[in-house]
């Protein structure tokens, strides 16, 4: 980028985030490939936001490419199908894509190789479909939104034609470093892009649909126009190249002017973000009948011999991903997602999931290891932050356990971007306090529920106990007092009884 | 297995790091002070070397010695170059030609009082260059206040190294030769003697106000052009905002705009004020100082107009003729208050914190 160049993007920049070395390239401009299928597919049952999906196929059994294989339980969840032909092998736990290790359950399943599909219906034409239906065909493929929410898109469709939307915002922002995959699917599968859009505008009612694209794009941004020039009601917008532009409530308030309020869903103001790689889903979804069984990858990174992008089923090692790609060297690290918000792996078994945009394999140079210092209130954070938060004063008072004032100060509101840690000259590793103290928070107020809970039931005991007693008195009175009432009564039948008699005898006496 | 890696917490993200740093920033600061100082040397010659260099060097020993008696490495601590720093600010504060133990009281006090006390690097309340020099202005009057007349280091009559180094060790042989008054000091002594400024600026004697820095006063700050170049060098290299510095300098010439203009007799106009004593040097790099000043936009504003204001009510009304160093210290007392009550928006919040209305945003488009 020449100095001109570099000042005019200055002045174009918004004045939140950071913008950091993107090594998108060459990762982003070497031609997507396709994984040859590998011997094992670990497909989790856990993929999406809500509740894991229930197997429905039992060991041993045959399925065929796409076949469903967990349903969806609860209101919020997603149904997860087969990646490739093959056998059902085990059904158990292996390492969850966390930091932490722990294992969580998937199905293994071994490919056969023939990539025998189901027979799907497919609509002839999905927009003489209600949207309702549309949504349920959505839902059956088991989209989620691929830009790492995982949200299930047809839920979010249905929200969006519950809340009369306005605006579709179409997400091709990709601002996390390395990752490319969003940006391939763009330049090679535009088309798909634009009609997976459409689709989901009519679903969703959606009068226009704003595609927001980082200006560090332009194949991308090239492509995409030539897709959507057809069609007035989808707008090409590129977007100044800053981190995390590709944040729904950033891109939002980038795109319309429209800010979330902090309480909100983006559809209480009109408005519906979704990923580019989500619109191509849908689009495969509904006009070919294929659920989400694969994704693109980015695999990038200095220990990585050919960075690029590929294609590959769900359930797939990263081992089986690097050793395709090959490696330089051993990675010093391993990240599933961007190196600004991505987690660190436990090792390299570990499968990809619907919402993995990449697999980064860094060396040693690639990672920071600065000793944190004392903050010298710079400031570089408040300017960096896109929310507006003050992470200086927020993560003292966390320090000094005063994790109430940090609540005070928008701690909630934050969404643990990185941007603060990123530009802090001190190496504060902020975002850590900050989830830090949200657990600590979340883990307390879900503590004062419980203790809540049982001062209410056990108040609700005394009182029931109380009442009891009470009853108990009271009926013990009344069975007194009728016990009393019984006697006095047959006293006075019997005394009825005797006068009677006495009476009785006399008039016998007197009639004798 | 070894246990390092038993225990340590994985690591978290970001996984990437700008490649800033607190030395990195703090020897920008000091790159942009360089031309100043070194014009200031050109201007004052041998004896402000010495002065410099003996407070530079206490200010280090003061910062080390500290972080010896906490038992603290003090390497790492001096290689931030916060005490460096430190040092440098207060010397260029300094009348060049002062004795070499006001320099080391200087600097001693500036890192061991007026910063490792308070717990060090981000946690001093007040700036400690401005600290020591208000210090020894109030120990020492005499010596804080003995201004030479520039003579410029190539001049004959300018004293070598060894003279130098004597003048420094053992203070100024013939005073009234060398010595001369600051702008703001002649105009104050002429009013208080009841010579208004139409005339006492007007006599032979007075001294030149000169943008090129020809003139009496501290070491490092009379060439206000190469103080402001530094200055917008920082601010071009994002190392300050202009927030401090405008409101700074907006502070002390909107008032003496307005005093001037109803009685110039009484008042110095704009630009002596601009250009005299360390408005410039106190506006870019000493009000900037990151750990003392406000953290948001707007109170950034507030302060610096506030250090502005103040710098020139003790100027034209309080009993010294200069008021930079009192004007920031009192700012920065107010700096926690300010932080306190002036806090940025945040994003779907109104100013008080409560979140936007979805029906106004909607209706936006």
């Amino acid at each position: 980028m020449g100095l001109i160049e570099k000042f005019l993007h200055t002045l174009a920049a918004p004045a939140w985030g950071v913008h950091p070395n993107d090594h998108k390239r060459p990762a982003a401009d070497a031609p997507l490939r396709i994984l040859p299928l590998p011997k094992r597919l670990y497909i989790p049952l856990q993929q999406h936001v809500g509740q894991p999906g229930r197997p429905i196929v039992m060991v041993g059994k045959k399925v065929l490419q796409g076949q469903l294989i967990a349903e969806p339980q609860g209101k919020i969840s997603a149904p997860i199908h087969a990646s490739t032909s093959g056998t059902i092998v085990a059904i158990g736990e292996i390492t969850a894509p966390h930091p932490s290790g722990l294992p969580f359950t998937a199905i293994s399943l071994e490919p056969d190789g023939e990539e025998r599909a189901v027979a799907l219906h497919i609509p002839d034409d999905p927009f003489s479909l209600d949207p309702e239906e549309l949504t349920r065909l959505v839902a059956a493929a088991g989209v989620v939104g691929l830009g790492g929410a995982t949200f299930p898109s047809a839920v979010k469709l249905a929200l969006g034609k519950r809340s009369a939307i306005t605006t579709l915002i179409v997400n091709g922002g990709e601002c996390e470093p390395y990752l490319s995959c969003d940006d391939r699917v763009m330049r090679d599968f535009a088309a798909a892009v634009i009609d997976g859009v459409r689709i989901m505008m009519h679903s969703m009612g959606a009068r226009e649909a704003l595609v927001g694209i980082e200006d560090n794009k332009p194949e991308a941004i090239a492509a995409m126009r030539r897709a959507a020039a057809p069609f007035a009601e989808i707008k090409l917008r590129p977007v100044p190249a800053r981190y995390p532009m590709g944040s729904d409530r950033q891109l939002i308030q980038t795109l319309t002017g429209k800010e979330v309020p902090s309480d909100c869903r983006a559809a209480d103001v009109g408005v519906i973000v979704n990923n580019v790689s989500t619109a191509n889903a849908v689009h495969r979804a509904i006009r070919l009948g294929e659920p989400l069984i694969k994704r693109i990858v980015t695999i990038n990174g200095g220990a990585v011999w050919q960075p690029g992008n590929i294609l590959a089923p769900i359930g797939t090692l990263a081992t089986d991903l690097l050793a395709f790609a090959g490696l330089k060297s051993e990675p010093a690290r391993l990240l599933m997602g961007g190196p600004m918000m991505g987690a660190v792996l436990p090792h390299a078994n570990v499968p990809i999931v619907k919402g993995t945009a990449g697999i980064l394999a860094f060396n040693e140079d690639e990672i920071v290891t600065h000793p944190e210092g004392a903050c010298i209130r710079c400031g570089n954070c408040t300017r960096a932050c896109p929310i507006g938060l003050l992470p200086l004063e927020m993560a003292a008072n966390i320090r000094a356990g005063n994790l109430g004032d940090a609540e005070g100060m928008g701690l909630s509101d934050c969404i643990t971007c990185g941007c603060c840690a990123y530009i802090c000259p001190s190496h504060i590793p902020l975002v850590q306090y900050f989830t830090h103290a949200k657990g600590e928070l979340s883990a307390q107020s879900r503590t004062r529920l419980r203790n809540e809970a049982t001062k209410r039931l056990a108040a609700e005991r005394s009182e029931r106990l109380e009442r009891e007693t009470k009853e108990k008195a009271i009926a013990a009175a009344k069975r007194k007092a009728e016990r009393a009432a019984q006697k006095a009564a047959e006293a006075a039948a019997a005394a009825t009884e005797t006068a009677a008699e006495k009476t009785a005898s006399s008039t016998t006496e007197a009639s004798a | 297995m070894n246990t390092t890696q038993l225990f340590a917490p994985p690591p978290t993200a970001p996984h990437t790091q700008s490649g800033n740093s607190v030395s990195r920033l703090m020897l920008t600061v000091v790159a942009a002070l360089l031309p100043a100082t070194l014009y200031g040397f050109w201007l004052y010659g041998w004896p402000s070397i010495f002065l410099w260099l003996i407070t530079i060097l206490f200010a280090l020993l003061g910062e080390a010695l500290c972080l010896k008696l906490i038992n603290r490495q003090a390497i790492p601590t001096l290689l931030d170059g916060s005490a460096l720093l430190t040092g440098w600010l207060l010397a260029i504060s300094l009348p060049p030609w002062s004795p070499w133990w006001v320099g080391a009281v200087g600097g001693l006090f500036a890192t061991m009082l007026a910063k490792q006390v308070f717990g060090g690097l981000g946690y001093n309340l007040f700036n400690p260059a401005m600290v020591a020099r208000v210090f020894l202005l109030i120990s020492f009057p005499v010596q804080m206040t003995i201004w030479i007349a520039p003579l410029p280091i190539t001049a004959a009559a300018a004293p070598g190294f060894h003279e130098g180094l004597l003048i420094a060790l053992n203070g100024i042989p013939k005073l009234d030769a060398v010595s001369s008054a600051t702008l703001l000091g002649f105009a104050k002594t002429e009013y208080s003697r009841g010579i208004d400024l139409m005339h006492s600026l007007a006599a032979a004697s007075a001294p030149a106000n000169s943008l090129l820095g020809a003139r009496a006063g501290s070491l490092g700050e009379t060439a206000a052009w190469l103080i402001g170049a530094g200055g917008l060098m920082l601010l071009f290299m994002r190392v300050i905002t202009w927030h401090i510095p405008v409101a700074m300098l907006a502070g002390l010439a909107l008032p003496a705009a307005i005093a001037h203009s109803i009685n110039p007799a009484h008042y110095l106009d704009v630009s002596s004020h601009l250009l005299s004593g360390g408005a410039m040097l106190g506006a870019f790099f000493i009000a900037t100082d990151y750990v003392t000043s406000p953290n948001t936009k707007i109170g950034q504003l507030i302060f610096g107009a506030g250090c502005g204001f103040i710098t020139y009510v003790i100027r034209t009304w309080g009993g010294y003729p200069e008021g930079v160093a009192f004007a920031v210290l009192l700012m920065n007392a107010m700096t926690p208050v300010i932080d306190r009550y002036i806090r940025p928006r945040i994003l779907g919040r109104n100013w008080r914190g409560a979140p936007l209305d979805p029906a106004t945003q909607k209706a936006l488009s």
